[in-house]
């Protein structure tokens, strides 16, 4: 026995990239679903499972190794190999590549190909595409994606989204039965398909960043995540010639834009900030940039989406060096323009703070007072917050109060609930005053 | 000094990629840190979870129950303590205990005492 063994990687623990696995994960799944098939998604899914334990059980001893996506990889493909040749006529695999498959001439050769680097990258997006299938509810796509793509497990999305592990485990269910039926993965070499199914795809990359940005989990790290997997997903979709549109590229920049402010969104002592009174300097310049740059790159052709809009109203932002520098007659027609695109009381309860900022508080209650569909805002703690935001500045200390109370009650997190009790504390100190 | 050996037994999979990341390197950790107190003989090996077992007189060859052994040695390290309890406490640091695993702790018969 060998004594005062070394690790033989190269790469230690620390510099390995915290998302190697969850990204592997994604580009493993879609290789070997192109090679069994869209129907054997659960053996694609075995076999990643398989390499990553494989590889815990090695590096773990032996240290990572100088390429650990390569040698993840190469487990993969060997477990295909085995599985292919055993199982050849057992099971009936990707009706494309059966014949490939079948021949011991082609079967390694057409493994290699299926994990060469620009084939995974094409296969990442087919499966992006796969998973906006037009049968499945919007949540469940983006749930599929964030299993399929970035690894994603269902606890961790439950997580994510603060709903029920039982919940999650049967929209994931069904909706990977319905791509399981579709047969074959999404073609995204065929351009009137590509064109149609683009937007749902933009609307589930903007519903995972949002999730990050708005939603209602309390762990920072997670959102962080939700947002750079959504950024990363959107980067891949501009890397192709049909999913390059100018809606695309302003769905980057309104990504790149808000998430130049995540920095600023909490501050030193784990709390929420709010906009208005977030620390700019923190916020993330090589992302603003970006951002601005994506924003100019989106704007030619004759379509205005929605993303162009709110990339539009975050540069407004992005540009005021102070609050008090933030054009709020521009934000204003900005949110007009996107009530006729996208109408929400959401939307609507935006602009009226944006109203209130260029106009005072009376005016943005007013605004608010009239959002059609303002019911659905109830369980929105920051609609009840505005409210109380824009009686406090009134000089309205008890209404403040009874709104902030209002938003404490429907408030999702600790995160949120610590932000409005600093709130309550507010209406006090005017009081004493 | 006395030397011991670890076996890892058990253990459970990983539930999603990321938690086997987190999982491999906190292991990665916890044997660096060994190896910095001057503990670790021998990092040591993990151990397939297949093989045979030959047995009796007549050397049967069976497959052993070993993928369905929820106790199954996964692998090994050799270090070295002051005494037992020494041994005994650095394994409490272990991160198979993080997913229900066991490590067993074994002195290694000293050829001359």
């Amino acid at each position: 026995m060998d004594t005062h063994q070394q690790p033989e990687g190269n790469a230690s623990s620390a510099e390995l990239d915290p998302q190697l696995f969850r990204h592997e994960a994604g580009r493993m799944v879609v290789a070997l679903t192109r090679l069994f098939g869209i129907h054997n998604l659960a053996l694609a899914e075995d076999v990643v499972q398989d390499a990553f334990c494989r590889a815990i059980e090695v590096w773990k001893f032996r240290g990572v190794p100088a390429n650990p996506s390569a040698w993840l990889m190469a487990t993969a493909k060997h477990r295909a190999v085995d599985i292919l040749r055993r199982e050849r006529t057992a099971r009936s695999y990707a009706p494309e590549l059966t014949r490939m498959i079948e021949s011991e001439w082609t079967l390694v050769p057409t493994i290699h190909e299926v994990f060469d680097t620009h084939t995974i990258q094409d296969d990442q997006l087919r499966m992006m595409f796969s998973c906006c299938h037009p049968r499945l509810r919007e949540d469940a796509r983006v749930a599929l994606v964030l299993h399929i793509l970035c690894g994603f497990s269902v606890s961790e999305i439950a997580g994510a989204f603060v709903s029920s592990q039982a919940a999650v485990e049967k929209r994931i269910t069904r909706a990977k039965k319905v791509l399981a039926k579709s047969k074959r993965l999404f073609d995204v070499e065929a351009s009137p398909e590509f064109s149609a199914r683009l937007p749902d795809v933009q609307r589930a990359l903007y519903l995972l960043f949002n999730e990050g940005y708005h939603g209602a989990s309390a762990e920072t790290v997670v959102r962080v995540e939700l947002c750079r997997e959504a950024m990363r997903l959107t980067a891949m979709l501009l890397e192709h010639p049909l999913g390059r549109t100018p809606a695309t590229y302003a769905l980057g920049a309104l990504m790149s834009l808000h998430a130049a402010r995540l920095p600023g969104r909490v501050d030193a002592s784990g709390n929420l900030s709010s906009l208005l009174d977030q620390d700019r300097s923190q916020w993330d310049r090589q992302l603003v940039v970006e951002g601005l740059k994506l924003l100019d790159l989106s704007a030619t052709g004759d379509n205005l989406s929605e993303y162009h809009v709110e990339a539009a109203i975050a540069a407004i932002h992005s540009r005021a060096p102070r609050m008090e520098d933030t054009d709020w007659k521009a934000i204003v027609a900005l949110y007009d323009t996107l009530m006729t695109i996208r109408p929400s009381p959401i939307v609507a309860l935006n602009r009226a703070i944006a109203v209130a900022q260029s106009e005072g508080p009376e005016r943005g209650l007013e605004e608010i007072e009239s959002i059609a569909g303002r019911d659905r805002l109830a369980a929105y703690p920051f609609n009840w917050a505005a409210l109380g935001e824009l009686e406090l500045r009134l000089g309205r200390h008890e209404t403040a109060r009874e709104h902030f109370r209002a938003a404490h009650a429907v408030a999702r997190n600790a995160m949120e609930r610590r932000f409005l009790e600093q709130r309550f504390g507010a209406c006090e100190s005017v009081d004493t005053k | 000094m006395t030397e011991f050996i670890y076996l890892y037994r058990g253990g459970e999979r990983p539930e999603s990629p990321d938690e086997g990341q987190k999982q491999m390197q906190k292991w990665m950790a916890w044997m660096k840190e060994l190896g910095e107190k001057g503990h670790l003989k021998a990092t040591g090996s993990p151990l397939e979870r297949t093989g045979k077992l030959v047995s009796g007189n007549q050397k049967v060859v069976s497959d052993g129950p070993f993928a369905e052994a929820k106790d199954l040695i996964g692998g090994y390290t050799l270090i070295t303590a002051k005494d037992i309890d020494e041994a005994v406490d650095l394994s409490k640091g272990c991160p198979i205990f993080l997913s229900n695993g066991a490590v067993e702790v074994r002195p290694i018969l000293q050829m001359s005492m």
